[in-house]
This record gives structure tokens, C-alpha cells and sequence, in this order.
């Protein structure tokens, strides 16, 4: 669906398990991605869908004992599933970074910030020179305080002279994810892995950080991928959304088709589920019903028992995904066809 | 940590100080037993002036209250009293005996720290493996077991069975070592006597291992359980994603942190490793303050345990005193 000749990372049939006493959860099924060099792209779903997983499966970083158990992980070409431990370390925080939900608690809490930053710069040996022991590598580390310093200017970190060395408990919650998107970008990474990055901030600082992202994704080309349970943080920043659920891609394209005609029940549930300012609180219609058990998926749509729309024969088989439009493939069965009538609410849904 | 602060610190101690005085002196004198009768047998063969002399001489003859405010006025002049038994100082018989207990319990400390951080590390790494388990295992029963019944295994196995190490003492007869400071070792080193300090390890290593697999036991199971804990962090997570090697993520981004509560543990430990090995120094013969002690207390000879417990409270009070600086170098969030 996208040129090929320009991808940068892709994903095919991935698939992850976490092993439990009740049997093993299935958080990413079968899934596939195709992200093009400096793109956008967004994943979408509820807690729980997989999404996140997704993330730490590329960097191989899922905690144990979640594992990998199908798929492919190209990046560049390179499968990073077949990479030893030595050559993932090289990929990680070098050719992809990642940054992550809860700054306070992603920062090590007795390191200098500065230092954290700088430490990526000597992992991977952005400095050249001999592996001297501190404090004999002063002059080394003067060059990587250098890049550091200039890093810390660039997402916006104000008199960084002033914070290299304070710790992560005196900055604000912003001014950590500033200073983690700065670690994350300080050794110029092709690709970038967002873990709901603006989940835990004001919406002002989440608007700050957006726009801080869709810079660096301009300036430096580099690509991201993120991860939100908002839609409305996915429309404003991405050019592709990917809705999940239950472990599943269940919606891909461009973002404002996704976001102003959905095809999905399940991506219409979400955009009528947000609030809107003027709304009475009874107006917002949340998607009845939960998330199913990962341990025993439904043989067919995994929405169906949630679906409003769903028949016999959703139940009965796995569900493929369907391009309904140019760009747009959709798991279901009875997709929306939203440009007959846009006013669209849930209620209608229930009348058909 | 400033050093106006660490003064306030150790100026907060004194109030403590002088209430474990006060304790120790009342309960001294609550314990059933006369000194007096105890120095002079129970023969009977004195008469009763020699008594009366020597009640005054100690002032055992006044009230209670003057007695203690007499010694704590001695005391602020650095002057603990007279032993009753040993005629000498107290304070001379507790600084020649203090060496002797401190290189035991550094000896201990390091053999505890030595044994307890490969376990405590590896064990959270890997977590409910065989190593684990067995590590655990023998950590429990480093806790439980009684320390003069360890002791004495290790007397009987390799003092009188296998006949490599000495059990009793501090040195060999004929190492012939001049005394500068008390401390063998460094007494033996200065001295260039490679004789006296071979000998000298080799009088510490059962004791040190006897008081050390205890406090080994329980800093073992600290690391590994703080380990745990902050191996599973997010911070954990962010220094993989870096492309930190697995063993810099364990041995300095969750170590790190994991040695704030470790050094609390030690910081109570070395004042358990000073102030109560009286059975170990018992089971070895080492001459050392708590064998004194024990002595003392049997002969009722109130100056001496006197002395000797306020020495005890002031390394409980440093020992708290050096966890909190170091704390203040550990955890960045504590500032004083």
C-alpha cells in the first residue's frame, strides 16, 4: 500500500504471547506494518490491545516472560529478530530510540539528567577515541557534554548549563520528557518508538510535546512511531493511524479518513466515546461491553460480542482485513460505508 | 552533606549519650549482687572496715543520685571511672581491648560483603533458578543458625579435624610482633612482619566467618530483594533501550540504586558487628571488648559495663550517623 522502495521499518505477522496460568495471552496476533522512511505513524487502542507491545517487541525490550513467537522485524532489510544480543545493542538508542509513558519514573532516579543523556553518546561511541576509564576520559567527555548540551537546547530544555547535572526529581514532568526525547534523539536515530508520550503530562505540555515531535520529525527526517489511546492526539499528529484491538489491526490509512470516515464500528465507538467541549456528560457514548479475554479470543471478530452491528457470520471465522477504500483496509464485515451519511452516531447504529 | 551539618549530627548525639548514662548506670545497680561482696568472696575472712573502705573508695556508700552525678561528672572529663576488679582506668582497658573487636568486625564485614553481593545479585538476575533457590536457602539457614554453634562446627572441622586454621586468639605465640596500635594487621605491616600478619589473617578467618555469615545472610537477601524490585522499574527499561549491555544495566543502572537500602542494612549491621559478638569473641578466645565485658558483668564490676555500653550506644550512633551522609551521596533526592 505504500512504496516499498522507501521503507523503513517493516512488520510481518508478528506475533506475541505472554505465558499465564490461565494459558497464554495473545497481546499482538498476526499483525503487519509498513512504515515509509520520515513518516507518522500511530497505533491506537484501548489499555491492553497490544499496542505498547508492539513497541518493545521491534527493540526486543518485552519483559519477560512476554516473548515474540512469530513474525518478522525488518528494519532496513535486517530482520531484527534474527540480531544477537551484541548487534541489538547497537541498533537500540543508535538506529531506533524510544521514549515512554512516565517520564519520572523512565529517568534513573540517581543519575544527573545530563549524564543519562550522555551516557547513550558513549554506548555507542558517537566520540571516537580510547576507551580511558573516569576520570582519565575528560577531554571525551567534554565533547560528548558538548552534543549533550546542544541536544537538550534543541527539544527546548531552557539553560541546559544549569540542568546537565541536576536530577530528575527537580525537573517538571515536560522538562523530563524533553530531556527523554533528548536521550532518545542525541545519537540522530532513524527511527523513533513513542510509548504514549503525552499520556501523564497537561494537555498544554501534551500540545508542547506534539509539536516538539513533529519538529525533529521534520528537521531530522526521522521517523515515528506512537503509541495513543487518543485519537484525537493521533489525528493531529500522525499520517497513518493503525487502530488495534485485542492484538489486532482492525483499521489502517491515512488519518483523516480514519478519523472523519471511519469504516470500523469499533474506530466509530472511540471517536464517539471523547467528549467534546459544550457535550453533557450523558452524551458521551462509551463502547458497551470490554475488552475480551486474550487467553480465549473468539474464533471470528474479536469485536463482535461488542458490536452493535455484528451477525452470525462475523462470529464464525477469522475476519481479514479488507481494503474498502484507496489506502484504507478494515477488519470487518459490515464496514460503515460513513460517506452516505455523515452525522452518524452510535444511536443510529442501534436503529438500523 | 555540609560539614555544619554532620557537627549538628553528632552534637544531637550527646542528649542520647547521656541517656544511655543514665540506663545503664540504674540498671547496673538493679541487677541482684554486690560488687563489693563479689571483689572479697563470700569467704567471709574481712572485716568489716575493710568493706566500709572499700564502699567509699567507690562511693558505693552514698546515695544512688550522688553516685550518678559524680560519674557523670567524671564522665564529661573523659574520665569513665575505675574498674573495680582490674584496678586500672576504664577507659585504658576498653581502648586496649577496642582493636582487637574492631579488626574482627571489619574482617567480618568484609567477608559478609564479599559473600553477600555475588548472591544477592545473581540471585535477583536470576530469579527462582536452582541458584536462587539454594542461595536463599543457605541464606536462611545463615540467619537461624545460632553463631556459637556455628562456631563450634567450624572449630571442630577445621581446627580439630583438618588442623588449617587456629581457633583461638589473635596471633601465633612466636610471631614475635611489637605492638604499635592494636591493630595486627596494620601493626604487622608497618613492622614489615610478614610472619605476624599471615598469622593474623589466619586467626581472623574463622571468627570473621562465624560473625559474617549472619550479617551475610541478611545483606544478601537486602540486594536481592531491592534488586528485584528495581529491575522490573521502568528506569530498567530505558537503559536496555539505550543498547546498555545486560551487565550494565544490572551492575550499575539497578545496582545504584539498589545500594540505598543495602547500605542501610550494613550501616546496622557494623553496629551489630561491634556490639554483639560477645559470644563469638567467647567461642574464640578473642580478647576483645566483648569477652571483657562478659567478664564484667559476672563480676558485677559496674564501671567497666558501664564504659563498656557506652561505647556500644556511640558506634550505633555513628553507624546511623555515617548511613546518613552516605545517603546523601546515594539518593540524590535526600539533602540535608
Amino acid at each position: 500500500m505504500i512504496n516499498t522502495n522507501n521503507t523503513l521499518l517493516e512488520i510481518r505477522n508478528l506475533s506475541v504471547t505472554y505465558p499465564t496460568r490461565r494459558g497464554e495471552v495473545k497481546a499482538v496476533e498476526n499483525l503487519s506494518l509498513t512504515v515509509p522512511a520520515g513518516g507518522r505513524l500511530c497505533l491506537v487502542g484501548e489499555s491492553g490491545c497490544g499496542k505498547s507491545t508492539v513497541l518493545h517487541a521491534i527493540l526486543r525490550l518485552l519483559r519477560p516472560p512476554g516473548r515474540i513467537t512469530n513474525g518478522e522485524l525488518l528494519f532496513r532489510g535486517r530482520d531484527l529478530r534474527k540480531l544477537r544480543a551484541k548487534e541489538i545493542q547497537g541498533v537500540r538508542g543508535k538506529e531506533i530510540s524510544m521514549i515512554f509513558q512516565d517520564p519520572l519514573t523512565t529517568l534513573n532516579p540517581v543519575f544527573p539528567v545530563g549524564e543519562q543523556i550522555r551516557e547513550s553518546l558513549r554506548l555507542h561511541q558517537i566520540i571516537p577515541g580510547l576507551s580511558l576509564p573516569w576520570p582519565l576520559d575528560i577531554i571525551r567527555r567534554k565533547q560528548e557534554k558538548e552534543i549533550v548540551l546542544k541536544a537538550m537546547q534543541e527539544v527546548g530544555i531552557p539553560s541546559p548549563m544549569d540542568r546537565y547535572s541536576i536530577y530528575p526529581h527537580q525537573f517538571s514532568g515536560g522538562m523530563q520528557q524533553r530531556a527523554l526525547i533528548a536521550l532518545a534523539l542525541v545519537c540522530g536515530p532513524a527511527l523513533l518508538l513513542a510509548d504514549e508520550p503525552t499520556t501523564s503530562l497537561d494537555v498544554t505540555i501534551q500540545a508542547q510535546i506534539l509539536d516538539l515531535m513533529l519538529k525533529i520529525n521534520q528537521d531530522h527526517n526521522t521517523t515515528i512511531v506512537m503509541v495513543t489511546h487518543d485519537l484525537g492526539v493521533a489525528a493531529e499528529f500522525c499520517d497513518t493511524i493503525a487502530v488495534m484491538y485485542a492484538g489486532r489491526i482492525v483499521e489502517i490509512g491515512p488519518a483523516e479518513t480514519i478519523v472523519i470516515h471511519p469504516h470500523h464500528p469499533y474506530t466509530r465507538g472511540l471517536l464517539t466515546c471523547r467528549p467534546h467541549i459544550g457535550e453533557k456528560a450523558q452524551q458521551v457514548k462509551p463502547i458497551e461491553g470490554n475488552v475480551p479475554d486474550l487467553t480465549h479470543l473468539p474464533p471470528g471478530c474479536a469485536f463482535a460480542p461488542r458490536c452493535p452491528l455484528a451477525q452470525t457470520v462475523c462470529e464464525q471465522g477469522p475476519v481479514p482485513l479488507i481494503q474498502v477504500e484507496k489506502n484504507v483496509l478494515t477488519r470487518c464485515l459490515q464496514p460503515v460505508d460513513n460517506r452516505r451519511d455523515p452525522s452518524w452516531t452510535w444511536d443510529q447504529i442501534v436503529r438500523i | 552533606m555540609k560539614a555544619t551539618k554532620i557537627l549538628e549530627r553528632v552534637l544531637a548525639a550527646l542528649p542520647i549519650m547521656l541517656g544511655v548514662a543514665i540506663t545503664v548506670f540504674l540498671f547496673m545497680r538493679l541487677t541482684p549482687g554486690d560488687p563489693v561482696d563479689i571483689m572479697m568472696g563470700r569467704g567471709g575472712a574481712v572485716s568489716e572496715g575493710e568493706i566500709e573502705k572499700l564502699r567509699s573508695e567507690f562511693n558505693l556508700d552514698k546515695p544512688l543520685y550522688t553516685q550518678l552525678g559524680i560519674y557523670l561528672k567524671d564522665a564529661i572529663h573523659g574520665n569513665l571511672g575505675y574498674s573495680y576488679i582490674q584496678k586500672y582506668p576504664v577507659t585504658t582497658l576498653i581502648i586496649e581491648r577496642l582493636p582487637a573487636t574492631i579488626e574482627l568486625a571489619i574482617a567480618a564485614l568484609i567477608i559478609s560483603l564479599v559473600i553477600a553481593f555475588p548472591i544477592g545479585i545473581a540471585s535477583a538476575v536470576w530469579q527462582n533458578s536452582l541458584l536462587d533457590r539454594l542461595s536463599m536457602a543457605g541464606s536462611f539457614l545463615g540467619i537461624s543458625m545460632p553463631s556459637f554453634w556455628f562456631g563450634i562446627i567450624l572449630i571442630l572441622l577445621f581446627g580439630v579435624q583438618l588442623h588449617i586454621l587456629p581457633v583461638q586468639g589473635r596471633i601465633d605465640f612466636d610471631a614475635h610482633l611489637s605492638i604499635k596500635t592494636g591493630f595486627y594487621i596494620w601493626d604487622s605491616i608497618i613492622t614489615g612482619n610478614h610472619v605476624a600478619l599471615i598469622s593474623t589473617i589466619k586467626h581472623l578467618i574463622l571468627p570473621g566467618i562465624t560473625l559474617g555469615a549472619a550479617e551475610a545472610a541478611v545483606i544478601a537477601r537486602v540486594i536481592r530483594s531491592s534488586m528485584l524490585e528495581i529491575l522490573r522499574s521502568d528506569y530498567i527499561v530505558l537503559a536496555r533501550s539505550k543498547g546498555a549491555s545486560e551487565w550494565r544495566v544490572i551492575l550499575k543502572h539497578a545496582l545504584r540504586n539498589a545500594l540505598i537500602p543495602t547500605v542501610t542494612i550494613i550501616g546496622l549491621q557494623v553496629g551489630v558487628l561491634l556490639g554483639g559478638n560477645m559470644i563469638v569473641e567467647t567461642v574464640f578466645s578473642w580478647p576483645g571488648l566483648g569477652r571483657m565485658v562478659v567478664s564484667a558483668i559476672f563480676a558485677r564490676d559496674f564501671p567497666l559495663v558501664q564504659g563498656a555500653v557506652m561505647v556500644y550506644a556511640f558506634t550505633f550512633v555513628m553507624a546511623n550517623l555515617i548511613v546518613d551522609i552516605l545517603y546523601t551521596y546515594l539518593n540524590p533526592k535526600i539533602t540535608f
